[in-house]
């Protein structure tokens, strides 16, 4: 049981496919099994324990991950955004490691005497000298299912990032229980934008593998390039982050551009705005879309909102069923859910807590330590409740809760008001330390273009629609609003901001 | 038999790995299945267990728990005490990454 294992078989259904496109370049999956298979040689006699990719998207991706695994170690995806002192105590903390950086990334990366650091385009040479055929690849795909297969940084934005750690078992059971194999047909095509130091670029390559479906690597993303990207590959799936939707539907909007290809959006990594959800539904029709909620400790997804989820909610009149275009849907068969509240409580329909997960994807595990119970529940630190039909509705994160003498208040619920408010873009809602309290309730709004600061009456516009404890006592208007590059929004940053005081509002 | 391993039929083409693991003799085309095989597959196929096994589909054994994904398609049925496995229905489930 080894992820190589999803590629010879594929290589076995129909080795000429083409695999992956990365701009003028193609793989079939014959290609991509020969070259890993040359690579992870390659690596076997350099005798690194792991192998790093500094890398936008491009073909070196795909054949670093199948790559490490022909080679029994795994791959630790690198972030090119952070500093160049952060990316070099990652890299020293994966020693010995052969990291690999690509032509499109500019960081100057100190690694140690066990270290190697060479171009990608060494690895692609490497990985086409290799005699290795097919057959070969067949007999020995196999890899220690408890070996580790990917190792990715948490963004952490506080202290020492912690090292996920996802073994081979995990990735393949996700795989194999969430896709059917071989079933894409020969025209279709995924694009991957979502960079491949994230949980989701890297199930989608190897989902989509599995799947026969061709990999269209997006180097890097920009709302114009991921349209013309669709346009010219005829590509009929893709997924996407929050923060990328909005901006790909203003460029559709702007060139009138309808995509007739795409057949299939998904979006996931963080809360998306329903209005932004509602729009891409208005835009394109002919489209299916999934909400898809996981994280990385669970090899990704582990709750679907599926086409006919968001149909029926478009359609409906029931104020229950039309808000399930806010929720992230129904757990993946191969997982179990439950909400449960801080006395380990299994909580009912509509009760807010804290979300668990078990299931054969689920890992929860660090190089530092386990976080998954040893009856197998993962606790994802996420808030939230299940409606009566089962459909699960996220209420951020448990470090995000405010707890105001003694009530705990969900940023999410004050953020929804108080972007309702005509001149409010997006808010932004935290817990600041306070002496009588405990915690008060803040909030930073980011306003739309041309309005005027309606900081003065969104006391009352909250008061009138939630109960006063949720009243900010505070409303501070930015320019915008600190996300990470994946869409979701920071509030530890806009915490620490207001916590330290002195900001003018 | 372990979960993950790689198991192979000796008279056909066909591997299969364990998804979920039991105490059981699997068998293809009525000959057990072995983790290590010398040389190519020989032998005939039994008769009744000639169906054939398909790339990527499941197979279960309700009774033991059993259950392996087919890796290598081949000739050869698989069995369980001479009965042969089920294909498990594929959950279609929509793209999600």
């Amino acid at each position: 049981m080894s992820i190589i294992m999803l590629l010879t078989m594929a290589v076995e259904l129909d080795g000429d496919r083409v695999a992956v496109t990365a701009g003028e370049e193609h793989l079939t999956y014959r290609d991509l099994l020969e070259r890993s298979r040359a690579l992870g040689a390659e690596l076997s006699e350099q005798g690194a324990e792991n192998v790093a990719l500094l890398d936008l998207n491009t073909a070196a991706f795909p054949i670093a991950l199948f790559g490490a695994a022909a080679a029994g170690v795994p791959l630790a995806p690198l972030n090119y955004r952070l500093a160049d002192d952060r990316l070099s105590e990652a890299v020293a903390r994966l020693s010995p490691v052969a990291l690999f950086q690509g032509p499109g990334v500019s960081n100057q990366v100190a690694v140690g005497p066990a270290d190697t650091l060479l171009p990608t385009g060494a690895l692609l040479a490497a990985a086409t000298a290799g005699p290795a055929t097919a057959d070969q690849g067949a007999v020995d795909d196999m890899a220690d299912p408890e070996s580790p297969a990917v190792l990715l940084f948490t963004s952490g934005t506080t202290g020492t990032p912690k090292i996920a750690v996802l073994r081979h078992r995990h990735l393949f059971s996700y795989v194999t229980s969430t896709v059917e194999f071989g079933h894409a047909g020969p025209e279709e095509a995924i694009m991957v934008s979502v960079p491949n130091y994230h949980i989701a670029g890297i199930s989608s390559v190897l989902g989509s593998v599995f799947a026969g479906r061709r990999i269209v690597q997006l180097p890097s993303f920009s709302p114009e390039a991921w349209v013309e990207t669709a346009a010219r590959e005829r590509i009929t799936h893709a997924m996407v982050v929050p923060t990328m939707l909005g901006r790909i539907l203003d460029v559709l909007e702007e060139r009138g551009e309808k995509l007739p290809a795409l057949r299939h959006l998904s979006y996931g990594g963080g809360r998306m705005p329903v209005p932004v959800v509602e729009r891409a539904v208005g835009d394109l029709p002919h489209v299916d879309f999934v909400n898809a909620y996981g994280l990385t400790e669970t090899s990704s997804t582990v709750t679907i909102l599926g086409p006919e989820d968001h149909r029926e909610a478009m359609a409906s009149l029931d104020p229950a069923v039309r808000a399930r275009l806010g929720s992230v849907g129904r757990p993946v068969p191969s997982i179990e859910l439950e909400v449960r509240d801080h006395d380990g409580r299994v909580l009912g329909a509509g009760e807010v807590g804290e979300v668990f997960v078990r299931g054969e994807q689920v890992a929860g595990e660090y190089t530092s330590h386990k976080a998954v119970a040893d009856d197998g529940w993962y606790a994802t630190r996420d808030q939230g409740h299940l409606d009566a039909d089962g459909f699960l509705f996220l209420r951020g994160r448990a470090d995000d809760i405010i707890v105001r003498g003694g009530e705990n208040i969900s940023p999410e619920e004050v953020e929804d008001v108080l972007a309702s408010h005509p001149a409010v873009a997006a808010a932004a809602v935290v817990g600041v330390p306070d002496l009588e309290w405990g915690e008060r309730v803040e909030a930073v709004i980011v306003l739309e273009p041309g309005a005027a600061d309606p900081s003065a009456e969104l006391t009352a516009w909250v008061r009138e629609r939630l109960r006063s404890t949720r009243v900010p006592s505070a409303v501070h208007v930015r320019p915008q609003l600190p996300f990470n590059e994946t869409g979701k929004l920071l509030r530890r940053v806009v915490r620490e901001e207001l916590a330290k005081g002195g900001t003018s509002s | 038999m372990k979960v993950g391993k790689r198991l192979k039929s000796t008279v056909c083409s066909t591997n299969v790995v364990v998804v979920r693991a039991a105490d059981v003799t699997l068998s293809c085309g009525g000959a057990p299945v072995v983790e290590e095989l010398a040389g190519e597959p020989s032998g005939e196929l039994a008769t009744g267990l000639d169906g054939g096994t398909q790339l990527g589909k499941r197979y279960v054994h309700e009774p033991s728990g059993l259950e392996v994904m087919c890796v290598q398609a081949g000739t050869g049925s698989l069995s369980v005490d001479g009965v042969v496995l089920e294909v498990k229905a594929a959950k279609s489930l929509p793209a999600s990454d």
